[in-house]
């Protein structure tokens, strides 16, 4: 009798186990399917656009909704463009909030400066996109923007990047923007990774004379490698999606221009834009495809995420 | 042993008190650390003597609310000082921790770290330093066919001798060793433990430890610690086996502690 008992409850135990496994493998193999279904619909409501283009999609920056004509180039641009921007000006600054919050300032100061940054992290886009069209833009157009075309435009290479007429919308403010979005995303990773490098290496560097500087950026910086990359990709990953706020400021002007003062549009104001308007099976599908290209982006954008972190780990010696 | 070798004073500790905060951690402690010697601080967790070992390159500044008070000298010269520069003193006061710390890079890179940091040498020249760095903390063997390779691959005996290394390649006079080898197995101990013996011909060795065999075995002279006071400091065969202070007797006989 109580042998039976204990087999029938090890019986049961191997069945609740076994539904448990199939429940998680269940869930993982959900992600991979909606993945494959997503990206299933994108192309095949893309087909029509694919099929009427083929590559010239990429290269044109024709878009032409009345004679149905459409290329890609426009906002493929853009979205780099805007995105690159905000990454180049996030980064460093993302790296200084971080490095002063963990490592320089006083206790009393880190808890509510890191709730500002988390805050920061919580306000809508559309907020953000208000305070850019109505406050930021305007001011960039009275103060920065002639700087700009005074002190960077003449400049030989880069310069006619950064010259044009004061309009405060564009690309450039598209870009500072949403550097300014994703920057509390990148903080809260790099100082999360950043607290938790042992205090033992810390000391170590240290001890060899090393100023606060030289272990930051040759000690715990490689430490957390990993983690700072995952952090500067979940910054770009929102910077190559955003949609409201950078269709405020970004101008939506279908037009090929050298300067990042001029208006441009990105993949996802264009998709935003336009899709409410969007007539015939040819408009559509190319605004599908336009989504299928952002898809691409990002994968691209791991991928090579995932292929610096391994060279940098074959330099260092795994 | 001793009697062989001339004692000169490396390092003069006068009235030395250390605050965390408002708690006093060391009171008034004076003596006296001999040149090209192992000084060995003993005591109970808690006694201070990891405390007195971190004023010697003032690695409690980097924690605000540390503080000491007094002299060290060393050479002469009061280290506590405001105005001594705290990288040119850890360029001469090496510390050695409880864990391994290897640096996340080469094997080579981790030796050249802080020698990078104070001098600018020739490829060759760097190659040199690294090879006699870790043929002085005996793993030059073990090592010399993978410096590329990452140090945080290495076991964990080789990896702290590879701190031993990082730490002795900037030609430090004074190595600080914080319970070095707490974490690692007895042969790996071992490792050390004769390292440290050959490291005193160029090095003034101060060796923070739980193990009272090791203090016997590795150092020239012995300091007891406890609750913040220095209870007695002398040379170790006499603290070990004639002990001028019974609370010395009673720790180094298990009695307590």
């Amino acid at each position: 009798m109580q042998t039976l008992l204990r087999e029938a409850r090890l019986k049961r135990q191997n069945i609740l186990d076994i539904v448990f496994r199939n429940m998680t493998r269940v869930s993982a193999f959900a992600v991979l399917a909606l993945l494959t279904a997503i990206l299933a619909s994108l192309v095949i409501g893309s087909m029509p656009a694919i099929k009427a283009f083929g590559f010239n999609f990429l290269s044109s920056s024709e878009w032409d909704p009345v004679n149905e004509n459409f290329g890609a180039l426009v906002p493929i641009i853009g979205t780099l463009a805007t995105a690159g921007i905000a990454l180049v000006i996030a980064i460093p600054v993302s790296f200084g909030i971080a490095l002063f919050l963990t490592e320089l300032s006083p206790q009393w100061m880190r808890r509510p400066l890191g709730i500002a940054v988390e805050l920061l992290a919580g306000i809508p886009s559309i907020i953000y996109g208000m305070w850019g069209l109505f406050v930021f833009a305007p001011l960039f157009a009275d103060h920065i923007e002639p700087w700009i075309n005074e002190h960077i435009g003449p400049l030989p290479m880069i310069g006619p990047y950064f010259s044009g007429p004061p309009m405060g919308i564009g690309i450039l403010t598209a870009g500072i923007i949403l550097s300014i979005m994703v920057i509390p995303f990148i903080t809260s990773v790099m100082r999360d990774v950043f607290d938790v490098v042992p205090t033992l290496l810390k000391e170590s560097a240290y001890g060899l004379g090393s100023t606060t500087w030289e272990v930051m950026w040759r000690v715990v910086l490689p430490y957390t490698r990993i983690g700072v990359v995952g952090g500067v990709m979940l910054g770009l990953g929102r910077a190559l999606g955003e949609t409201m706020a950078v269709t405020f400021v970004i101008g939506n002007a279908n037009e090929l221009s050298g300067s990042l003062l001029m208006p441009g549009n990105s993949i996802s104001s264009a998709l935003a834009n336009e899709f409410t308007e969007a007539v015939g099976d040819l408009y559509t599908a190319s605004l599908v495809e336009l989504g299928l290209i952002l898809f691409f982006i990002t994968f691209v954008v791991l991928s090579i995420a995932r292929f610096m972190l391994y060279k940098l780990g074959q330099k260092e010696g795994h | 042993m001793i009697a062989e070798k001339n004692i000169t004073p490396k390092l003069v500790v006068r009235d030395l008190n250390f605050f965390y905060g408002e708690y006093r951690a060391l009171k008034d402690i004076n003596l006296t650390i001999p040149e090209k010697m192992v000084t060995a601080f003993i005591g109970p967790s808690g006694c201070g003597k990891s405390t007195l070992l971190r004023t010697f390159n003032r690695m409690y500044q980097l924690y605000p609310k540390q503080k000491a008070t007094g002299e060290i000298l060393l050479d002469g010269n009061n280290l506590l000082d405001k105005r001594q520069d705290l990288n040119m003193l850890r360029a001469k006061v090496g510390m050695v921790f409880q864990k391994p710390t290897p640096f996340p890079m080469s094997i080579y890179d981790n030796i050249a770290f802080g020698v990078k940091l104070y001098e600018k040498l020739s490829r060759h020249d760097m190659d040199e330093r690294v090879e006699w760095a870790l043929k002085k903390a005996a793993l030059w063997n073990e090592v010399k066919d993978k410096l590329k390779q990452s140090g945080t691959g290495l076991s964990g005996g080789q990896q702290q001798r590879l701190c031993i290394a990082r730490a002795i390649a900037v030609k430090p006079q004074v190595l600080l060793l914080d319970e070095p080898t707490s974490a690692l197995d007895p042969i790996s101990t071992a490792h050390i433990e004769k390292l440290i013996d050959e490291l005193k011909e160029d090095f003034t060795i101060v060796i923070v430890t739980h193990n009272m065999q090791q203090a016997a075995r590795v150092s020239d002279f012995t300091a007891y610690m406890y609750m913040g006071d220095l209870i007695e400091f002398g040379d170790t065969s006499t603290v070990f086996t004639n002990p001028k202070r019974k609370e010395t007797e009673d720790y180094i006989t298990g009695r307590f502690g």
